[in-house]
């Protein structure tokens, strides 16, 4: 399958003696291809593979790829919901293309398209600087006023409660998918909103008793394309793969911002490795 | 929200207006989003015509009265209708959402475990939508009692 | 409030000093909404609590309530909230749609001005009601 890929709307099919050895049923996978550096027009292109049980997306656009058509754009890394690099929306629905199974979704006909939301850059793969920067913008860091890591003798370890560590622990497991952002109705318009991700991992950072950034986090995120233009409209807690609840997070911080949370953070003290307590 | 221009291009892929119209892909929570938006856009209008319908007072009885020929109909009685069921939701919505915004009624944060169900998204909170396309159902229902009612 | 006449800089600094923070204006956006809740409940509750709803919109009877001291404040708070909490609901749409300064700073004067508009115009119905018959 080298050499130069004509532009073809046409069915891909297998040879007869692949489909006998593999095949219990066939589905349609319609993937969007386009390059935006190189202004192609959009357009839609089919494949036709063979089924497996336990077959994901990923699987299926892999095998495309490996028997159909090398040239289709795809970001994967992990294959098991880890990492986060293969969200694209699947049947208009953004989700993770390896942990999504093809026995899960209706029809015969599986359409992929690159998430929404994120700027493109060919077929299925999205830019995600943008992403990162409104990250960023959220100081995603353990900030402590009492640690200091150029002084070696006073290295040391924070104490905190299991329950502390559950106030923030689900958000801590953010994948950066993406998902959550391309879901989210505010993001679709507005383009200085930071999206459920930055927001949720403001929150994460906020709730963590190491932190002693909680006023500037607080003052990042009240402005008028921050927090604010949040709706819960819960689209991006339905799509996480990870149980993060992004929706969540950002409730619970604009609910200090409104004043109905009392701040429960009293700030997790440094352990003295030195002394003898435990 | 420091983003530079650089980034803000042709090539943003955002899905625009029409991502925050069309309500069907995500839950419950996305339909009383939309709405709640379009409740509102449509109770502002209905409002700017209320005050200006009603300024007609100060132009005299015959103004007035030509007024009421066009609102009391039984066209203008279906608008009042759904005005009534749209201010029902909207106030009714608003409330959950004053309490969900504030945290309230989502639960408390834990360790995740699969099936990984978003904790915020669930029946208590989400009971107050159908609570309030109930009471909206309802509040029309009694509207279209008083207005085509014959009294 | 320092006041800083020296420079542009300086008018600007005293600008955003002026201005509120997006979470003062949500808790009024809030505020009035509930406030809103209970005075527009009351004026249905008294629309309806006339024998006949259609009687109860004709000029006399409408005049006469106008005439309702307690009635026409009520009316006049009606007016203040939904203004107030129908166009910051505006603003926070429209400010979604685009992000430039010369876009949000408009949308921003724009609805300050439809707000003080349509209170004004409001206003001028149920005084001069007030003054009629």
């Amino acid at each position: 399958m080298l050499g130069k890929k004509n532009n073809r709307n046409d069915m891909r099919k297998i040879d007869d003696t692949t489909k006998a050895e593999n095949t219990r049923q066939m589905v349609i996978l319609n993937v969007y291809r386009a390059n935006t550096y190189r202004n192609d027009l959009p357009r839609f292109e089919k494949y036709q593979i063979p089924i497996q049980r336990w077959m994901t997306v990923l699987d299926a656009l892999l095998f495309a790829k490996s028997y159909l058509d090398n040239s289709i754009g795809i970001r994967y890394s992990c294959r098991m919901a880890s990492c986060g690099s293969c969200g694209m929306k699947i049947n208009g629905i953004p989700k993770l293309a390896c942990y999504t199974k093809i026995s899960e979704l209706e029809g015969n006909t599986i359409t992929c398209e690159p998430l929404s939301n994120f700027p493109h850059i060919r077929d299925l793969v999205t830019d995600f600087s943008q992403f990162f920067e409104h990250h960023k913008e959220m100081a995603p860091f353990i900030h402590n006023n009492n640690a200091d890591i150029r002084d070696e003798n006073r290295l040391s370890e924070f104490k905190q409660t299991p329950q502390d560590v559950d106030k923030y622990l689900q958000f801590s497991y953010c994948i950066k998918c993406g998902l959550c952002y391309s879901a989210c109705p505010t993001v679709a318009t507005d383009t200085k909103f930071p999206g459920p991700q930055a927001l949720s991992q403001a929150y994460r950072y906020y709730a963590d008793t190491r932190d002693h950034l909680s006023n500037r986090r607080l003052n990042t995120v009240d402005e008028k394309h921050g927090i604010w233009r949040c709706h819960f409209a819960g689209s991006c807690s339905t799509v996480c793969p990870k149980g993060v609840d992004p929706a969540l997070g950002i409730q619970l911080l604009r609910g200090h911002l409104m004043g109905f949370s009392r701040n429960e953070n009293t700030i997790a003290k440094l352990r003295d490795p030195t002394s003898k307590e435990s | 929200m420091k983003i530079s221009n650089q980034m803000v291009n042709n090539r943003e892929n955002r899905e625009g207006i029409k991502g925050w119209l069309n309500p069907s892909r995500y839950g419950w929570e996305r339909i009383s989003y939309w709405f709640q938006r379009l409740t509102g856009v449509f109770l502002l209008v209905y409002f700017i015509g209320h005050v200006y319908e009603t300024s007609s007072l100060v132009h005299g009885e015959n103004a007035w009265n030509a007024m009421l020929e066009v609102t009391q109909t039984p066209g203008g009685h279906i608008f009042l209708i759904l005005v009534i069921g749209t201010s029902t939701f909207h106030s009714t919505n608003g409330i959950r959402l004053i309490f969900t915004h504030g945290g309230k009624g989502l639960g408390n944060p834990g360790r995740p475990d699969y099936p990984y169900d978003a904790l915020s998204l669930n029946y208590r909170q989400r009971s107050g939508i159908w609570v309030a396309l109930i009471l909206a159902a309802i509040a029309m229902l009694y509207g279209s009692t008083v207005l085509f009612g014959g009294k | 409030m320092e006041v800083l006449y020296s420079s542009g800089e300086n008018r600007t600094k005293l600008v955003e000093k002026m201005m509120l923070k997006e979470s003062q204006i949500m808790k009024i956006h809030y505020t009035t909404g509930l406030a809103a809740l209970f005075v527009v409940a009351v004026h249905i509750i008294v629309r309806l609590m006339t024998p006949s709803f259609g009687l109860s919109l004709s000029y006399e009877n409408v005049i006469k309530n106008y005439h309702n001291i307690p009635y026409s404040i009520l009316l006049e708070s009606i007016l203040i909230l939904i203004a107030i909490h129908g166009f910051n609901g505006l603003r926070i749409i429209l400010l979604e749609l685009r992000q430039n300064k010369r876009w949000e700073d408009g949308i921003t004067i724009f609805t300050i001005a439809a707000t003080i508009t349509i209170i004004a115009y409001g206003t001028r119905t149920i005084i001069t009601a007030n003054w009629l018959g």
